[in-house]
């Protein structure tokens, strides 16, 4: 996992598969940064994503839960296709940020 | 002609199987020609429930979970069981956004994301007896493009 701190803001490259499994490793290491580098805003990379299950949902929504009490942002960048659908379903799209690039 | 292929799964309830879970029914899945978004269905749903079981069924500790899978006339079937825990009441934990575990971040859409995905989800459980969870989905949408299409 990859993880790029810019001033306030923490990209977070999600690894190919987002299951129970890698979401433990990933809050952690997110959390960690959040507290230790004075985050406001953060990006979720799906780049490297084909797969996302409802433990990575709760990844997102609970950053979302502390970055929003900070007063920042949460943004999902490079979704694909079915990314952007289980962030739809999920209702994740109604409290982040989805950056659609042009065409 | 009616064909029928079965497949059982048996391994330990540890995260790092969920991975295993998904790749080994997917695989199994790949004779019926399902399409890219037929295979993902399967595979987000087969997640969710082998992490309910992890979680939830056996809350941490180690257990086996069982996975029957069968193909039968285009339709996909499977099992995920556990001997864990079980489920007190069936219809509240299925409800949308219902956790118990809201500390381990739970989305409480574990069980959305089984019914959007699948055709039909039932789960069986008590108190005590561990938890089945039989899924179903038609797959051939791929075929019928194929087949209705004229070239």
């Amino acid at each position: 996992m990859d993880y790029l701190v810019e001033e306030n803001c923490l990209t977070i490259f999600l690894p190919r598969e987002v299951d129970h499994h890698y979401a433990e490793e990933i809050k952690k290491e997110a959390d960690r940064l959040i507290e230790r580098k004075h985050i406001k805003h953060v990006i979720f990379d799906f780049k490297n994503t084909d797969f996302m299950d409802s433990s990575g949902i709760g990844v997102i929504m609970g950053r979302y839960r502390q970055i929003h009490l900070l007063g920042g942002e949460v943004w999902a960048v490079h979704a694909n296709e079915r990314m952007k659908k289980i962030l739809n379903m999920s209702g994740m799209t109604k409290i982040i940020q989805l950056f659609e690039e042009e065409k | 002609m009616k064909t029928t292929n079965e497949m059982e799964l048996l391994f330990d309830s540890r995260s790092e199987n969920e991975g295993f879970a998904r790749v080994a029914v997917s695989a199994f899945l790949t004779q019926m020609n399902p399409t890219l978004e037929e295979v993902e269905d399967v595979r987000t749903a087969v997640s969710e429930a082998v992490t309910n079981a992890i979680i939830h069924g056996y809350e941490g500790k180690e257990g086996k979970i069982r996975i029957l899978s069968r193909i039968c006339d285009g339709v996909f079937y499977i099992e995920i069981k556990d001997d864990g825990v079980g489920i007190p009441d069936v219809a509240k934990a299925m409800e949308p956004l219902f956790t118990t575990k809201p500390d381990l971040e739970r989305s409480g859409l574990g069980f959305v994301f089984m019914q959007s995905f699948m055709d039909e989800v039932e789960v069986e459980s008590k108190s005590g007896e561990g938890t089945l969870v039989k899924m179903k989905k038609h797959i051939g949408k791929g075929q019928e493009i194929w087949t209705t299409q004229s070239l």
